[in-house]
């Protein structure tokens, strides 16, 4: 776990949202550009998944991430590793701390496994990155929906194999901060889930910044 | 009631030789024992729900609902559709690994240099993920549907800073592992080593497959009722039998 701090300033930023929670957001992020996802509330997970612009076919891979650095966190110095084996972005700033990536994002039917039948009408993760696949006119659906990061999350996994949700580490202002190695499409769901206490059962509003190679 | 492998329920046998692939379709109702021939076997394995392969395996979601980071007995394989693939039914090993991925080519020539098939014949260097490339082109499905998967017979833990360690010598010979099939699913397979097994030469071990008919899960079973989320897990599993 380590904190590391970013020196750009957000008024020299080329692009700015607000995300509120529940929405999606899929964006290109051109190689050399640097990606900022600011937690505005504390405790709010980010789902996110990474493709490769030129050939989405090639997209992130949780378990070749972690497996390459050999640790199951994404904190500062992690490579977000491709299905190919490239780098498509690498996490340059991070005063959060860790991050998730075998969570998943959450979706009707597993919330209906995790929680109770009725609980699949609820919105989720999977709806807004279907939501804005189905809007993209890139080629892209469910077949390409794979283990995502969830930024902000704390996922701890014990020595003994059992997997914990815990209360998040994350805190109103902290961010992380990834340069693209590739041009990448960034896919976004700001989190709606209200059935588990790593948001405090509160989702809330995060903010996207992108900063141009020469900044 | 899930019966145990038996000579009168055995429906076939096969040995996956070390560093081979294969896919089949197993049915509701029956299962497959995985056993480790010679010990230090590793089994990469992906699934797919046989009529609407759009439906996987779904390691993010096996993992959560289970609040587990690996396999052993009681423990489910969950579908991204809060349905269950195939169920852990029995495990002499007790740990089998969710989270480190399969091998590639890059890795496998970085570890153990180069064997074509020009050189070594069948003997050649394979890795898993051409190897599932290979079987999923067999059933129209390719790069897009590959995604995280279960490797048998290897463990790997995480201590509290999240470093991942793979235990060695974890899987003896006769170890085995066995898997009921909750519905028609489409198996992927491959005999490859894993991919932080530190032995550095290319070593894959066989896999021997028995497959049975064991019967369909009762409301009494462990699987079923290892976890109150895998009791909502097979309801959703079974609306699609009503």
């Amino acid at each position: 776990m380590s904190i590391v701090e970013s020196k750009l300033n957000p008024q020299q930023a080329s692009y700015e949202l607000v995300l509120p929670a529940g929405e999606s957001w899929l964006h290109e992020v051109k190689r050399g550009q640097v990606f900022r996802i600011l937690d505005l509330e504390g405790n709010q997970a980010v789902d996110t998944l990474f493709y490769s612009a030129r050939e989405p076919e090639e997209r992130y891979s949780a378990v070749d991430t972690i497996r390459e650095q050999g640790n199951i966190y994404l904190t500062a110095g992690t490579k977000l590793m491709s299905t190919e084996g490239n780098v498509l972005m690498t996490i340059v700033a991070d005063t959060c701390g860790r991050h998730d990536t075998l969570g998943g994002a959450c979706a009707a039917e597993s919330n209906s496994v995790r929680y109770a039948i009725d609980k699949k009408y609820m919105h989720s993760c999977r709806d807004s990155f279907l939501h804005a696949l189905g809007h993209c006119d890139c080629g892209m659906d469910k077949r390409d929906l794979t283990a995502n990061v969830n930024f902000f999350m704390n996922v701890p996994v014990t020595p003994q194999g059992e997997l914990t949700f815990a209360d998040g580490i994350s805190a109103a202002g902290k961010y992380v901060e990834m340069r693209a190695e590739m041009n990448v499409f960034v896919l976004i769901s700001n989190c709606p889930q209200l059935n588990n206490p790593c948001n405090a059962y509160n989702p809330t509003p995060v903010q996207l910044l992108i900063w141009d190679a020469a900044a | 009631m899930t019966e145990p492998l038996s000579k009168t329920n055995l429906l076939w046998e096969e040995t996956l030789p070390g560093g081979a692939h294969w896919s089949f379709v197993m049915k509701r109702g029956t299962a497959l024992r995985l056993t480790d021939v010679e010990g230090g076997a590793n089994l990469s394995a992906l699934f797919y729900n046989k009529d609407e392969k759009l439906e996987r395996y779904n390691m993010p979601d096996t993992l959560k609902a289970q609040h587990t980071a690996h396999l052993t007995t009681g423990f489910v394989l969950y579908s991204d559709m809060g349905r269950v693939l195939a169920s852990v039914i029995g495990d002499s090993v007790g740990w089998h690994d969710t989270i480190s991925g399969m091998s590639n080519a890059a890795l496998v020539e970085k570890k153990y240099g180069k064997a074509t098939y020009q050189q070594a014949r069948n003997d050649m260097h394979r890795n898993a993920r051409d190897s599932m490339l290979i079987e999923l082109g067999k059933w129209g499905l390719g790069k897009r549907d590959i995604v995280p998967n279960a490797n048998f017979f290897s463990k790997v833990s995480a201590d509290d800073a999240g470093a991942m360690h793979y235990a060695a010598n974890h899987s003896p010979a006769g170890g085995y592992v066995e898997l009921r099939f909750e519905m028609d699913v489409l198996v992927v397979l491959s005999a490859t080593q894993h991919p932080l097994d530190p032995n550095p030469e290319y070593a894959p071990k066989p896999v021997l497959l028995q497959a049975w008919r064991c019967g369909t899960p009762d409301e009494q079973d462990l699987c079923r009722n290892f976890r109150p989320e895998n009791v909502r897990g097979f309801y959703n599993t079974e609306l699609l039998f009503r």
